[in-house]
């Protein structure tokens, strides 16, 4: 192919997929700033023809958003500070300790990355029910405070830790619980970052489990409180969209600001979280 | 024991017990009750329910509705996954390629949708697939495409959530498959430019072969995750029009939290597993036999 084409065809494509791909969330922020029932008039507007917040404030006024975000929002972190204190714990015992049973322990856990997590879940709701669990943030979050593909990453990245690092460390006395804190925990920051990003998304996006779980209004995580709403408001495209945009921003923020966390994870696993 | 070997298990512990009781436990529970004919009037006293052997399982078998989630799903993954896989790797191409501008900008760009909320952008695309005000529906009017009921006609329901999980999910297999790419040396392909090999023979006797592991390994993780479809349907068609995206997973749900038939929703979910693990091991043959790989 001429080369000058090639630049233009290459680069075309590449706009075209990314317009695509864009385009939804920028209308969904312009169709949650349109007045009620403008984005269901004829032509489709694509800007609002006049700007206004009322949806947010029926949003966070009537329907009581602010219980959903902080709901979430609690969970999710939560679920992050748990999850990534038991990974990192884990992974490094993988990597660097040896104790009985180790190696089998850890067959064992790759082996299981195969089940699904929802052959756990209708189970898993007939144990926590005469715990009292259900409908606590408890219940939505115990699924969610470890998890193998965390104690694998954490694992990888730990081997690199020299030996003799370690090995120094406790000829100078200090103990296995100092080391550990004191030199692991620093050494791995960058892992646990990208950890904490991936368990805060996971918490945040998960519908499933917490639409399960959390079966009482006041304690609605956005995704399950949305689905909600989206079935009683099919008529309120403005109001939904604003919804969305709750919903979808502070993910979005975090992942733009953590980027490279997050792709490092990424080609770490190479395994869905 | 040693003190590296208690250090060892008491950091290791905590997440352990978590795994064990919080998944392996369940697991187990699961695979019993789906031999039980436990459902709502047990739900108060376990002890009522009764030991029905393989029941569940060959009910299952003979209930219309379980066959047709279980054809809606091979439809969603049958052309789902190509088609997601398909786009990943041309735009995983398309980054990799020499002239390629903005990498990072377009990267991230074609990403944004992989991180955010299902049900969230579920709502957004519900709207643009609307049949009168839907701008899909206009893009189409300007080719001189009538107007499709997406999510109103049975026929058109499935083909319209592909769509939304291809746009949803591409950008993950783009990221893990540009990796690969990248990691090809640049000499295999001069040294086939040197042999005479255009841009297509490179693809095919270059990339191709040593993309196969990567391809092998998203295709088994899209696989399975595309298997799990639940929260699409969920929000966009709530399963319908005429059951035409009631998925497994859906069923499942439906026949354990809506009717509380929970021996008999755990057995839909071993099928489900047992169906995931077999199609994975088909496809991992792939990696592990290169006869296999070759048509």
């Amino acid at each position: 192919m001429n080369p000058r084409l090639a630049v233009w065809v290459v680069n075309g494509l590449l706009a075209g997929l990314a317009a695509v791909s864009v385009f939804p969330l920028l209308w969904m922020v312009s169709v949650s700033l349109m007045p009620a029932g403008a984005s269901t008039t004829l032509p489709t507007p694509v800007l609002p023809p006049a700007v206004t917040l009322d949806n947010y404030r029926t949003l966070f006024g009537g329907v009581g958003m602010g219980r959903f975000v902080f709901n979430s929002l609690a969970i999710a972190v939560l679920a992050t500070l748990i999850s990534v204190s038991f990974n990192v714990m884990a992974g490094y015992a993988f990597a660097k300790l040896r104790f009985r049973g180790r190696d089998a322990i850890f067959k064992a856990l790759l082996a299981a990355l195969v089940i699904p997590g929802q052959v756990a879940m209708l189970p898993l709701f007939l144990m926590l029910k005469p715990l009292g669990l259900i409908n606590t943030y408890g219940g939505a979050i115990v699924p969610a405070m470890a998890s193998v593909f965390g104690i694998f990453v954490v694992r990888q990245f730990a081997r690199g830790i020299p030996d003799d690092l370690l090995e120094a460390a406790r000829i100078d006395g200090a103990s296995e619980f100092r080391i550990f804190l004191t030199i692991v925990v620093p050494l791995l920051t960058p892992v646990l970052v990208t950890l904490a990003v991936f368990s805060f998304l996971g918490s945040w996006n998960d519908f499933m489990w917490p639409l399960i779980v959390l079966t009482d209004d006041a304690l609605h995580t956005l995704p399950v409180a949305l689905a909600g709403l989206s079935r009683e408001h099919v008529q309120d495209n403005e109001l939904m969209m604003a919804g969305s945009v709750v919903t979808v921003l502070p993910v979005l923020v975090l992942f733009l600001a953590l980027q490279r966390h997050y792709m490092a994870g990424l080609m770490a696993g190479g395994v869905k979280g | 024991m040693t003190r590296s070997g208690i250090v060892g298990w008491t950091l290791a512990a905590p997440a352990l017990v978590v795994i064990a009781v919080f998944f392996a436990l369940p697991v187990v529970i699961g695979l019993a009750l789906s031999l039980t004919d436990f459902d709502l009037y047990a739900l108060a006293d376990l002890s009522t329910s009764r030991f029905v052997g393989l029941d569940n399982y060959l009910r299952l078998l003979q209930t219309p509705l379980f066959w047709q989630a279980l054809g809606n799903t091979l439809y969603f993954v049958a052309v789902g996954v190509p088609l997601s896989i398909g786009l990943s790797l041309a735009a995983a191409l398309l980054l990799n390629a020499r002239v390629a501008k903005w990498q990072a900008f377009f990267r991230t760009a074609l990403f944004a949708p992989v991180v955010t909320t299902v049900v969230a952008v579920a709502v957004i695309w519900r709207y643009l697939l609307h049949t009168r005000y839907g701008l899909v529906n206009h893009a189409l009017a300007t080719l001189g495409i009538d107007p499709i009921d997406w999510l109103g006609d049975p026929h058109w329901s499935m083909p319209a959530i592909i769509l939304f999980a291809t746009w949803k999910n591409f950008g993950y297999n783009m990221v893990i498959l540009l990796a690969a790419l990248q990691a090809v040396p640049r000499e295999l392909y001069e040294s086939a430019r040197v042999d005479g090999a255009g841009t297509l023979r490179q693809f095919t006797d270059v990339t191709f072969p040593l993309l196969t592991p990567t391809l092998v390994m998203v295709g088994i993780m899209t696989v399975a995750g595309y298997f799990q479809l639940f929260a699409e349907p969920y929000v966009m068609t709530q399963g319908g029009p005429l059951r035409s995206t009631v998925s497994v997973l859906y069923f499942m749900y439906e026949e354990g939290f809506r009717w509380w038939n929970l021996g008999f929703a755990s057995a839909v979910a071993f099928v489900l597993f047992l169906i995931i693990f077999t199609v994975s091991a088909g496809l991992w043959r792939f990696d592990r036999d290169p006869a296999a790989s070759r048509p």
